[in-house]
């Protein structure tokens, strides 16, 4: 360096420099002093400046709930509407350092309608502080939260007993506490559990041991974080990276980007591309500071190989000898963050590592109560629910065991149509290798089978409320067609109802089920040359979307029916609407369940204005102008 | 425990990298917002790094108030050419023909139609998808709770109680046409980790951030630079040269200038680790009310 400063300082940097990371969350429910805690963490490591405690100490007279002395929690209750309330409604991420280490610090709520944000703060932690109001004991909130915490993969907890000074710091206090926390606790696999009394209002064994606990042996708050072994080691073990970013910065130049999962990387060392399974080796470790020997998790880096084969984004670069498990189908944990519930079967989108694929639910297998951990049936998820689900994903995914690798075994959901995260999963393992159903090659194609009719197949989709003249009119354009020579078969409620799904009832996820049935069905009656009717209600969006997407672009039209509420109800030619307004039918399609009306129909027929075989006409002039009738 | 331990700037650097990527991956028209600024500095490094041997692949985009230091603007430019990059200057022309400036109209409505009205017009006019920005959560309350990947009504709007939920390192970068997205890829560091990384990876900066001697004036217990004529002197104010430096870089009467002898980076790292001033007070903006700058991110401003 040849910046002139005091030697010694220099030095001092150096050292600063070698610190590591220990990122940490602190839970507890509302009154347990959490935002307190942090505060008088961040108050004592002395990195508050001085017009922080200015604006502490000012807003400590207006709001604060401590009288005259320094409320530490509004230092970190930040927004608005929190502040007015006096609770933390959100994660928020707070920093210190001290000579050893920084820390981050997730600050997450206790209530119970934020376990998605615990969720949240905990998926970057390695350490979770979980605090316990000493005049209160174990909580059901207590419980909730190391179960978040164990299930997010956390294996490093801290109990922390605080407001000890309301208890006149009783060892038998503490001690019944830690007795009653052992009851559940261990069955949540910490490696480590350290209880700590404390009192984060007076500082008591946060930095400084308090005096009046004299009888407490242990490491305070601070000298535990400061020391404990809580890092993952992941750089031993097999390699893995996603791959982000495909890097060509011009012809002579092919690169695959990406932060590194697990393991460490050579040049030389054979890997595979995960998916596709071809094989090559690394030629170098590319970075902006020059090549680099060797690269392990958690860099970020670029790769070159010795053989040009084809990675996309969304590929796993992995060890060529310990690959990792690729499958469709997976079990794993999901949390549901939605207030829009979990619908089995619908499609969604998965996002593991840089990949992002269409995925359903296919199974719940239970869900857990996260205050009891007791195994409950269920049909759906709720917001803030945890359940065991089958998971079948449209293209194969690589991935590990989220206990393993938390970065190859972690996914978010995401909704297709609002695009919200909906949902967090862990992956337990695959259900079958994708290996295995590598599809059957036939000579006898969709092409070869629809020549034969001289006809080109496609799927017409009548959607529209129940009453608005959908089968009537499919049942004409059905004989039209008939009349023309077409091979064409209808499918309607009334013939699959009764066999197909007979299974199936009304509820959303029924509903969701029935679609996806006749939509598979309706693609291998495509696949075998067909013209095909299906005169579903069809209520939901995402489930025609999902229907239109296993089609080939130009096979499925989607025909909405749009018939006003009033008119199908005065038609009511099965008598539904009146025994669904008598209250003898639930969930019935635009009285107590919602319809939602295609965006961009490819055909639109006022169902209301015109007679049933003068829209069968429109049908068919489509049709036509579409030369699907040759 | 394995020897390979990262130190926490690599860990910083690492995360900084894989978010930009992700961005370049998944949107349509990314921009960098570039304010000339030390953390802008440190988030264009970073840039180099993720892409390389690429360039990255966006441009930057400065929004000048024309209330600018002129040290910033040479700097702009010659950072610009130096590496290779586009660079897009948008100012609100509106704001300028009707003669808006932090004297007239005052720090909060200036801010608003200079910096947060030609933020948003800027972004709306180029379709920019995503934007990232230097801020850090360390900065000021409302940051610490604002996610890597913040989203943007088409309105540039932002509700802090409606965020989508992050988990690990996975960023859902899904959005529908005329929204975007804010990212924040230096949300964990520190203004200590910023310097430190300065440091450490011999990053180019402003030389106004070391001390020198310059011309300012004693206002509201605050130094003002005077950068040039256009800086309006009140009755009995007389400039005096003093040896001055910036630990936060605005538009420049708005920005406060602290005295300092530290003239080099470890000096300058040696007065941060005793500072007792947190870096936002040298800003005026922040002071004029209350949660100003929760107000100020929910009506768009960065």
């Amino acid at each position: 360096m040849d910046q002139h400063a005091p030697a010694g300082f220099v030095d001092y940097l150096a050292r600063h420099e070698q610190k590591d990371l220990l990122r940490f969350l602190t839970c507890g429910s509302v009154d347990d002093g959490k935002s307190t805690l942090i505060g008088r963490l961040l108050y004592d490591t002395k990195l508050l400046f001085e017009d922080q405690l200015a604006s502490l100490e000012r807003d400590s007279k207006k709001h604060g709930t401590t009288g005259a002395d320094i409320d530490f929690a509004l230092l970190v209750d930040g927004l608005e509407a929190e502040r007015e309330q006096g609770i933390t409604i959100d994660v928020a991420y707070r920093f210190f350092a001290t000579d050893r280490r920084k820390f981050i610090v997730a600050d997450t709520p206790g209530h119970e309608q934020y376990t998605r944000n615990m969720a949240t703060g905990a998926s970057n932690a390695d350490v979770a502080v979980i605090l316990i109001d000493a005049r209160k004991g174990v909580l059901t909130q207590t419980r909730r939260h190391s179960f978040i915490v164990s299930l997010l993969g956390i294996r490093h907890v801290v109990l922390a007993v605080n407001k000890m000074d309301l208890v006149d710091f009783s060892k038998e206090v503490f001690d019944r506490i830690l007795a009653d926390y052992r009851s559940f606790a261990d069955a949540l696999g910490f490696e480590t559990l350290v209880p700590i009394p404390l009192s984060a209002r007076f500082g008591d064994n946060v930095i400084e041991r308090g005096e009046a606990l004299g009888w407490y042996e242990g490491p305070t708050l601070l000298a535990h974080l400061e020391t404990v072994e809580a890092a993952r080691d992941t750089a031993s073990g097999p390699f893995r990276m996603p791959v982000q970013w495909v890097n060509r910065p011009d012809l002579d130049f092919r690169g695959f980007s990406g932060t590194i999962a697990r393991g460490t990387v050579r040049p030389g060392d054979p890997v595979v591309a995960a998916g596709s399974g071809r094989t090559s080796r690394v030629k170098a470790i590319v970075t902006y500071d020059g090549p680099r020997d060797a690269a392990v998790a958690g860099e970020a880096v670029t790769l070159t190989l010795e053989d040009e084969i084809d990675i996309s984004r969304g590929e796993v670069i992995a060890a060529a000898e310990d690959r990792p498990e690729v499958s469709d189908q997976v079990s794993a944990h999901l949390i549901w963050m939605h207030d829009e519930r979990l619908i089995p079967g619908r499609t969604y989108l998965i996002k593991s590592g840089a990949r992002t694929v269409a995925a359903t639910v296919t199974d719940i297998k239970h869900k857990i109560d996260v205050n009891s951990f007791q195994k409950l049936a269920a049909k759906t998820l709720d917001m803030n629910e945890v359940g065991v689900v089958n998971i079948a994903t449209q293209e194969p995914i690589a991935f590990e065991p989220y206990a393993t690798n938390r970065t190859m075994g972690g996914f978010i959901v995401v909704d297709r149509l609002s695009n919200l995260t909906v949902g967090a999963g862990m992956i337990d393992f695959g259900l079958r290798r994708a290996t295995n159903i590598h599809w059957q090659a036939l000579d006898v194609t969709k092409a070869v089978r629809a020549g034969l009719k001289g006809q080109r197949p496609v799927l017409l989709w009548f959607t529209g409320l129940s009453g608005a003249g959908k089968s009537t009119i499919a049942n004409l354009v059905e004989k039209r067609l008939a009349s023309l020579g077409r091979h064409t078969y209808l499918l309607d409620g009334d013939n699959v109802r009764h066999g197909l799904n007979r299974d199936l009832g009304f509820t959303a996820a029924d509903r969701v089920e029935n679609i996806r049935r006749v939509a598979e069905a309706a693609k291998l009656m495509v696949d075998a040359g067909l013209i095909v009717l299906a005169s579903f209600i069809s209520p939901f969006r995402a489930e025609r979307q999902m229907a239109r997407e296993l089609f080939e672009p130009g096979e499925f039209i989607e025909i909405f029916v749009d018939t006003p509420l009033a008119v199908a109800e005065e038609r009511d030619p099965k008598g539904l609407y009146k025994r669904a307004r008598a209250g003898e039918i639930k969930n019935f399609t635009g009285l107590d369940s919602p319809y939602e009306a295609p965006e961009a129909p490819d055909l639109r027929l006022e169902g209301g204005a015109a007679a049933a075989d003068a829209l069968a006409e429109a049908v068919i002039a489509h049709l036509d102008r579409g030369g699907y009738l040759g | 425990m394995s020897g390979s331990r990262l130190t926490h700037l690599k860990r910083l650097e690492a995360e900084a990298i894989h978010i930009m990527r992700e961005v370049a991956a998944e949107f349509r028209n990314p921009v960098m917002l570039y304010s000339i600024g030390k953390d802008s500095s440190v988030m264009l490094h970073l840039a180099m790094k993720a892409f390389h041997p690429s360039k990255p692949p966006f441009p930057l985009l400065h929004v000048d108030t024309t209330w600018k230091f002129r040290e910033m603007i040479r700097f702009r430019d010659d950072t610009a050419k130096r590496l290779g990059l586009d660079l897009i200057v948008h100012t609100n022309q509106e704001g300028v023909a009707a003669g808006i400036t932090p004297f007239t109209h005052g720090s909060s409505a200036y801010t608003h139609v200079m910096k947060t009205e030609a933020l948003k017009t800027a972004l709306s006019f180029y379709k920019f998808d995503a934007a990232f920005g230097g801020a850090r959560r360390d900065e000021e309350k409302s940051r610490a709770k604002e996610r890597i990947f913040s989203f943007r009504t088409e309105n540039h709007g932002w509700d802090p109680k409606n965020q989508r939920p992050e988990l690990w390192n996975l960023y859902n970068a899904r959005i529908r046409p005329g929204e975007s997205i804010r990212v924040f890829p230096l949300s964990n560091w520190t203004e200590l980790d910023i310097w430190q990384y300065i440091l450490k990876e011999d990053i180019p900066i402003v030389p106004l951030y070391f001390a020198a001697e310059r011309p300012v004036v004693a206002r509201d217990g605050m130094l003002i630079m005077v950068d040039d004529d256009r800086l309006p002197l009140g009755a009995g104010e007389v400039p005096e040269t003093k040896m001055v430096r910036f630990r936060t870089l605005g538009c420049y009467p708005l920005t406060a200038a602290m005295e300092s002898r530290a003239a080099t980076l470890p000096e300058i790292v040696e007065e941060m680790l005793i500072a007792r001033t947190s870096e936002r007070s040298g800003r005026l903006i922040d002071h004029d009310e209350a949660g100003s700058m929760e107000k100020k991110k929910r009506e768009g401003y960065f």
